[in-house]
């Protein structure tokens, strides 16, 4: 232990090759976008934007998320790398249009959602009348469902705004009273955000395929956004590190980062088997309907998840000083990523494009594309505030922090 | 030989219990261990102290859960009586994950709990080893060993200076064993 002569007005500036790279990751995922609509390919080209404005706004939700868990658990080994979360929700309202606008988009123009949202599958004299859908139609109707989206989006972005705000305050006034109002708006936030986030999985990925559900699905999605968003995280400040930003943190914070991400992804492969297994073992034919497909049709993804998701982390990040180390972690961070972009993509496909999934130009492109979005909003809102919270209340502790 | 076997200097304070560890140590004086009621940061970089086996321990017992698991399993409804579970064929591998998986933590986590009480002579019967009862309760022990350091003077004179509370020439190695 000791003092520190760290520089607390340090700002980061986005300019050079991570700017340039970010606009032209931007604008092949553009060129990519257009090209899927030119060469007719609408429902494909639907599929891989909802899959990527669900992952952006997955991975800055669950920013938020990481924010108020910290809050609520009043830690500190984590209040020195605080504003990195902070900029993933800051850019929340921006990945949030952006869904609502791809999913209102989709169901305006039947691409997404038909399985429920095709005309006359709620009408009895239709020769299309789907009873189940019908059942469903209740809870699975246009304007009720993207009004879900948007209230549920919307509450999580005030509160996102709110607790950046929040900082803004305390690094201006000091003192305590911004950090007890973060506790206490983090606290409802958190039960909020625990009822809704099942609810958002099942309305956004699950009803693709709406006559099959899975009430572990929800779950299931938690497990994956929360794991991507703290790899991505990890991604952010350890290039930051590299770059020569934020020298006051450690390996023992990316230790503490390390088995975030070893115990998700864990903890993922937990819930995805649990809701593997019940299907497997109950053999009920509505409900192996689901792993049917990905087994005749996504034999390999389906594969290609488990390896990227559970082995790689397992084996990688076991051991003590493969968290501590920057380059493993962020090797490991990088195949966390990937394989929930494979998470998701065996998750859309059978529901939208079911056996003329390929993966090509459209998928790398559109993927490419929000990348650079993420990257180019992300690092713009880090920009603004230096890059760390000088009056968090725990900030000794964080510097400080010894594993 | 004189009949003391350990000096113990008595620290009200973590820092001057760091500090008399660098004074020990700066002269050459070999360190038997330190008894602190909490646990203080970096003290076992200063001590040297060989990081814990434990994880090593962990492994190995929850690969003998899995193992003793899929045995079981495996003997029980492959081998020795097939039942028909949903038309599934008798080695349904995933069926077994979860008993596997149950067993690798409950091997793992009785075979620690058994370790930690082997390791810190806590078994039920066995009596605890304490140098200085008060080291669970309010103060800083550094354990010296009298016999291989003979300066019992200097030593005396270098965990005072550190700011030792006491300093106690103990003839018997552990004050617990009555």
């Amino acid at each position: 232990m000791g003092t520190h002569n760290y520089n607390f007005t340090e700002q980061f500036e986005f300019t050079g090759k991570a700017k340039t790279l970010s606009i032209i990751a931007i604008v092949i995922g553009i060129a990519a976008i257009a090209y899927g609509f030119s060469a007719g390919e609408h429902e494909r080209t639907f599929a891989n934007l909802l899959l990527m404005a669900y992952y952006f706004a997955c991975v800055c939700m669950s920013g938020l998320f990481f924010l108020a868990v910290q809050f609520v658990a009043q830690a500190g080994w984590s209040a020195s790398i605080l504003r990195v979360p902070q900029a993933m929700a800051k850019t929340l309202p921006i990945a949030a249009v952006i869904l609502v606008a791809v999913i209102g988009a989709g169901l305006a123009t039947h691409n997404l959602y038909h399985h429920w949202s095709a005309p006359g599958l709620t009408d009895v004299n239709s020769e299309n009348y789907d009873k189940l859908i019908d059942g469903k139609s209740a809870f699975l109707n246009v304007p009720f469902f993207m009004g879900r989206q948007v209230v549920f989006l919307s509450v999580y972005s005030f509160f996102a705004l709110l607790l950046t705000k929040l900082s803004n305050n305390e690094d201006l006034e000091g003192g305590l009273n911004s950090y007890r109002k973060s506790f206490k708006y983090s606290c409802i936030f958190l039960v909020i955000y625990g009822f809704t986030t099942p609810i958002f999985a099942f309305d956004t990925v699950m009803s693709l395929e709406a006559h099959w559900f899975s009430t572990m699905f929800g779950w299931y999605n938690f497990a994956a956004m929360w794991v991507s968003s703290l790899a991505t995280i990890a991604i952010i400040i350890i290039l930051l590190k590299k770059s020569g930003y934020m020298s006051w943190v450690n390996n023992s914070h990316l230790h503490n980062l390390g088995q975030f991400i070893f115990g998700f992804s864990i903890f993922w492969t937990y819930v995805w088997f649990a809701q593997f297994m019940l299907i497997y073992y109950a053999n009920i034919p509505e409900e192996t309907v689901y792993f049917y497909k990905r087994f005749d049709q996504y034999e390999f993804w389906f594969y290609l998840n488990l390896v990227l998701n559970f082995l790689s982390p397992v084996l990688l990040l076991m051991d003590r000083d493969n968290k501590r180390a920057e380059n493993i972690l962020l090797t490991v961070s990088i195949v966390v990523l990937c394989g929930h972009w494979v998470d998701y993509y065996q998750m859309i496909m059978p529901g939208t494009v079911e056996e003329h999934h390929k993966f090509g130009i459209v998928e790398i492109g559109t993927a490419a594309g929000f990348v650079g979005l993420f990257t180019f909003t992300v690092l713009t809102a880090l920009s603004k505030k230096p890059l760390i919270a000088k009056n968090h209340p725990f900030l000794q502790e964080s510097l400080n922090h010894h594993l | 030989m004189s009949n003391i076997k350990y000096i113990l200097g008595s620290f009200g304070d973590p820092d001057d219990l760091m500090h008399g560890i660098e004074q020990l140590q700066a002269n050459n004086i070999k360190i038997h261990d330190v008894y602190t009621p909490m646990p203080i940061h970096g003290i076992e970089a200063k001590l040297g102290i060989k990081r814990s086996r434990l994880d090593i321990l962990a492994f190995f017992c929850g690969i003998t859960g899995t193992m003793s698991a899929f045995a079981l399993i495996y003997l029980t409804s492959v081998v020795d009586w097939k039942h028909n579970i949903g038309g599934k064929p008798a080695l349904a591998l995933p069926d077994f994950i979860p008993i596997m998986f149950e067993l690798t933590i409950l091997f793992c986590a009785f075979s620690l709990v058994g370790a930690y009480y082997a390791s810190t002579h806590l078994f039920p019967g066995r009596a605890p080893r304490v140098m200085d009862l008060r080291a669970t309760d309010d103060r800083f022990i550094i354990a010296v060993d009298a016999q291989t350091n003979v300066d019992h003077g200097k030593i005396d004179g270098l965990l005072k200076d550190a700011g030792a509370l006491e300093v106690k020439h103990n003839e018997r190695k552990y004050i617990s064993y009555e």
